[in-house]
């Protein structure tokens, strides 16, 4: 314990491992296209007297883009603010994790790329996932017509560029100067390292506590264009959050039965577990504290939001909340089950996938309402964004060392015991 | 193996002993108080005695004698009550919370954090009690037998829920607490046992449940304390969540906004911590602590008041942009009635105590040093108080039928009884001060080997002979 094996610092992507991320891909691909050319038009049309959207294939595909791109991308974002926080926080437990931090965070600016592509793509009307934007819906609209200097497209576009080139830059700036810790060869460097990445970590928190929930209201919240909650965004923010820690406990569990990152220890692998745990009960805080307040108020303009949840998708928004609460809470309240991988494993494949399916609630009843369904198209494209998600993330780990033995505080991060 | 980074500070000044940090800790027990005590001592109990008087005349007359009507329904009462809940916040986190995060510095301001949170929640059941106005029926507050009549609570109330989310914080807290003194206790009595003096020592083995010191005991006593830290962790939330939802499940504009729990829970961290920090300043000054309540420790209270601050400052502007965004007259209506009605003033001093002062502690100068951090914790606790009053006040003064507008003017009783509960806080925290080891002395110790200012140099000399 506490010594770090030099022969095994870096991480390699065998080519079986490739390989079989690309089939998975290309299973996924295919899948997509299957599910596309089976699909066929839901018999009980659009209501009457305006155009309805929600049973065409392209609204569905476009919609499916949505969810995949927000939820990937948010775990990206969110692994970025986790990692920043380490930073701000001085805290050492975490050095022999950095880098597996900073390889989620790599993905990030493919995630925000997908979600402007969405965005754009509905101005240019290649679908209808945002209701605000389509002109001719301000007519007869005056929540709608309340709203549009909110959705003025200069207005709209400026800051979500400057939000998202805003998280982009940082990424780029942190991971280099993380990486530069390689080349430092004594402690007063390191120290001068460390303190500069504190400093920018706090601003960069600053910054992004302000425009997350910016970002999600106009990624979002903007779907369903009448209805809002001030929680939301920071809910959002909670089921990125634990997507990001599941994924950093999926990687570690991956790289310790490869035999590689022999100095982490029993401590670190609990801390880690403590983390899924905790995030997933603050996720389920939040969860509870929006829909409770909305369903007791009962006031008709916020629990329509839950009431078409509740009506078209009644089983999936009850099972989500219950397996991202219950098996988190249970399996992994105690202290042996947070250092056992295979507990970690099963609750986390468990909980990636229904925050997935919470991802998919906050788009699709906006979006394609009642014309849902989990079938070919659905699981191809998660497929797809999973096994690329993957891939990217463990590229970009083959191309560092697994641990920057040059952290300033990786002595007292290496002896962590709890 | 600990192992701790030159780069942190030492937590632990001066070049202490074990036996130094007991006979520290233990003196302003074991020897006379000075007359700074006496005098502040004084004060706080003539207002406190002032207070009293207040709360018997209302009792005596009702409570026609505040300025609530029946428009603004709940007002000074209810600000206070959730002004004192909140302080009564920090205590629990800092032991139960900062424990699970492991933060060392956590130990040498936890006994005193976890006293002010028990004081303060007394004082907030005070508002409780006497709001419902016939507070000798207070009991049907509880579920009870029907044999007492057949009145039956309602859980579907959220005053029902807060009824039990505050008697559970405050018996696991009080529980939590005194469980920590016992070692301590113990280690009084010893002293008291060497200076033979056999009243104090008797006090102090009662108080002391019988510690022995033995493995057993310190076995069952971590054991405790474990299982205490686990059920306090979501009291901490659930507290003020609860006492948000007093307002936030009702349909008024201005409280219905889903964004209430999380944002209460950290406003009350936030005033809570500034109230640690305004107590502390003064009791290692008064108290010679200064040892032990560095200027590191002042500052990491610094730090977390700046994040809960701005959180609170990321909540405030959320409400205030979907106050617009949502279209909902009423809602619109509200905010702007807060910042530019009749009590504009408390919705700016609001903004300004509770969002733009603590930006002052992002800079190293200012969070480092005694006086601005002791002024800008009181702003920030004058701060929530206005975020309370603004909250309750502001949303009530203008019903929905323009008819029902009226204004709220507190009266002289009700000021009265707010000023007595700090002169009971202060009298309660004075005197816990002369009779209680102020600072964990058990759990202090854990850290000398790896914390002290004295181990850190020897530990850096060492590895200079080394090279």
């Amino acid at each position: 314990m506490g010594h770090i094996n030099t022969n095994s610092l870096t991480y390699n992507f065998s080519q079986k491992a490739q390989r079989n991320l690309w089939i998975l891909l290309g299973v996924g691909i295919v899948m997509l296209i299957v599910g596309a050319i089976m699909w066929h038009a839901p018999e009980h049309g659009g209501h009457e007297g305006h155009e309805d959207h929600t049973g065409t294939l392209g609204q569905r595909l476009w919609a499916n883009l949505l969810v995949n791109g927000y939820f990937f991308g948010g775990i990206s974002l969110a692994a970025l603010f986790f990692y920043a926080m380490q930073y701000a926080a001085q805290a050492s437990w975490s050095v022999v994790f950095m880098r597996i931090f900073a390889a989620v965070t790599d993905y990030l600016w493919i995630g925000l790329v997908v979600i402007f592509v969405v965005i754009v793509a509905g101005d240019f009307h290649l679908h209808h996932l945002y209701h605000w934007q389509d002109s001719s819906a301000y007519e007869n609209d005056h929540i709608l017509q309340h709203k549009a200097p909110y959705f003025n497209r200069f207005f709209y576009y400026g800051r979500i560029i400057l939000f998202f080139l805003g998280y982009i830059w940082y990424q780029r700036w942190i991971r280099k100067s993380n990486m530069l810790e390689d080349s430092l060869t004594n402690f007063a460097d390191a120290t001068a390292n460390w303190n500069l990445n504190l400093k920018n970590a706090a601003i960069f928190l600053v910054f992004f506590g302000f425009t997350s929930s910016v970002m999600s209201w106009d990624v979002i919240m903007s779907i369903d264009v009448h209805w809002y909650s001030t929680l939301f965004g920071w809910y959002n923010f909670a089921g990125w959050w634990i997507g990001a820690i599941v994924v950093f406990n999926m990687l570690v569990i991956h790289l310790k039965s490869r035999g590689q990152m022999e100095f982490v220890n029993p401590s670190h692998v609990h801390d880690l577990g403590k983390w899924m745990f905790a995030v997933s009960v603050l996720w389920t805080y939040l969860w509870f504290s929006q829909f409770m307040l909305i369903w007791y108020s009962n006031i008709p303009e916020e629990v329509v939001y839950y009431a078409q949840r509740w009506e078209d998708y009644r089983g999936l928004f009850w099972i989500t909340m219950l397996v991202n609460f219950i098996f988190p809470l249970l399996v992994l309240m105690s202290r042996d089950s947070k250092r056992n991988k295979s507990f970690i494993m099963f609750v986390g494949m468990l909980i990636f996938f229904f925050h997935w399916t919470d991802t998919f609630l906050l788009v699709m009843p906006g979006t394609v309402g009642a014309n849902w369904g989990i079938g070919m198209i659905e699981i191809g494209m998660f497929l797809a964004f999973l096994s690329f998600f993957v891939y990217w993330i463990l590229k970009s780990l083959s191309k560092y060392p697994i641990v920057g033995k040059n952290h300033a505080l990786a002595e007292e991060g290496l002896h962590h015991h709890i | 193996m600990q192992h701790e980074s030159p780069l942190r500070d030492p937590l632990i000044l001066g070049n202490k002993s074990y036996s130094d940090i007991t006979a520290e800790i233990a003196r302003p027990i074991e020897g006379k108080a000075n007359k700074y005590w006496y005098l502040v001592f004084t004060i706080a109990v003539l207002t406190f005695a002032w207070g009293f008087g207040c709360l018997a005349y209302t009792l005596g007359t009702g409570i026609g004698q505040w300025g609530a009507n029946k428009t603004v329904g709940w007002a000074w009462d209810i600000t206070n009550f959730v002004w004192w809940i909140g302080i009564g916040h920090a205590g629990t986190l800092i032991s139960a919370v900062l424990l699970l995060f492991r933060q060392k510095w956590r130990m040498a301001i936890n006994r005193s954090a976890e006293a002010m949170t028990i004081f303060a929640v007394m004082c907030a059941a005070i508002f409780v009690t006497m709001h419902t106005g016939r507070p000798w029926l207070d009991y049907w507050l509880f579920p009870h037998a029907n044999q007492f009549g057949s009145l039956w609570v309602n859980f579907n109330s959220p005053l029902m829920w807060d009824v039990f989310a505050v008697s559970t914080y405050f018996t696991v807290s009080l529980v939590f607490w005194y469980i920590g003194l016992i070692p301590d206790f113990g280690a009084i009595r010893d002293r008291f046992k060497m200076q033979a003096k056999p009243m104090q020592e008797k006090i102090y083995r009662i108080l002391s449940f019988g510690w022995s010191g033995r493995a057993k005991d310190w076995q069952r006593f971590e054991e405790v304390s474990l299982v205490l830290a686990g059920l306090s962790t979501p009291l901490v939330f659930s507290v003020h969540s609860i006492v948000s939802m007093d307002f936030a499940t009702s349909v008024l504009p201005g409280w219905h906004t889903t964004i209430f729990p999380p944002y209460f829970v950290a406003g009350a961290i936030f005033s809570g911590f500034a109230m640690v920090a305004t107590l502390l300043l003064i009791m290692r000054k008064v108290l010679n602590l200064e040892h032990y309540i560095t200027i590191q420790h002042i500052e990491m209270m610094n730090i977390i008041i700046t994040l809960t601050g701005s959180m609170v400052g990321v909540a405030y502007l959320s409400e205030l942009f979907i106050s617009w965004y949502s279209g909902v007259e009423y809602e619109g209506y509200a905010f702007m009635n807060r910042a530019t009605g009749p009590y504009w003033w408390s919705y700016w001093g609001m903004m300004t105590c509770n969002v733009i002062s603590p930006q002052l502690f992002w800079f190293k100068k200012i969070r480092t040093n005694l006086m601005a951090t002791f002024v800008l914790s009181i702003i920030v606790n004058i701060g929530m108080w206005f975020e309370r009053f603004v909250i309750i006040v502001t949303s009530l003064h203008r019903d929905f039928l323009p008819s029902n507008w009226t204004m709220y003017h507190p009266t002289w009783v009700e000021v009265g009884i707010f000023v007595g509960t700090i002169g009971m806080f202060f009298t309660i925290f004075l005197l816990f001060a002369r009779a209680f080891p102020v600072i964990a002395l058990s759990e202090l110790k854990m850290i000398v080997k790896s914390s002290s200012e004295y181990h850190k140099n020897k530990r850096a000399e060492k590895a200079q002979a080394h090279h």
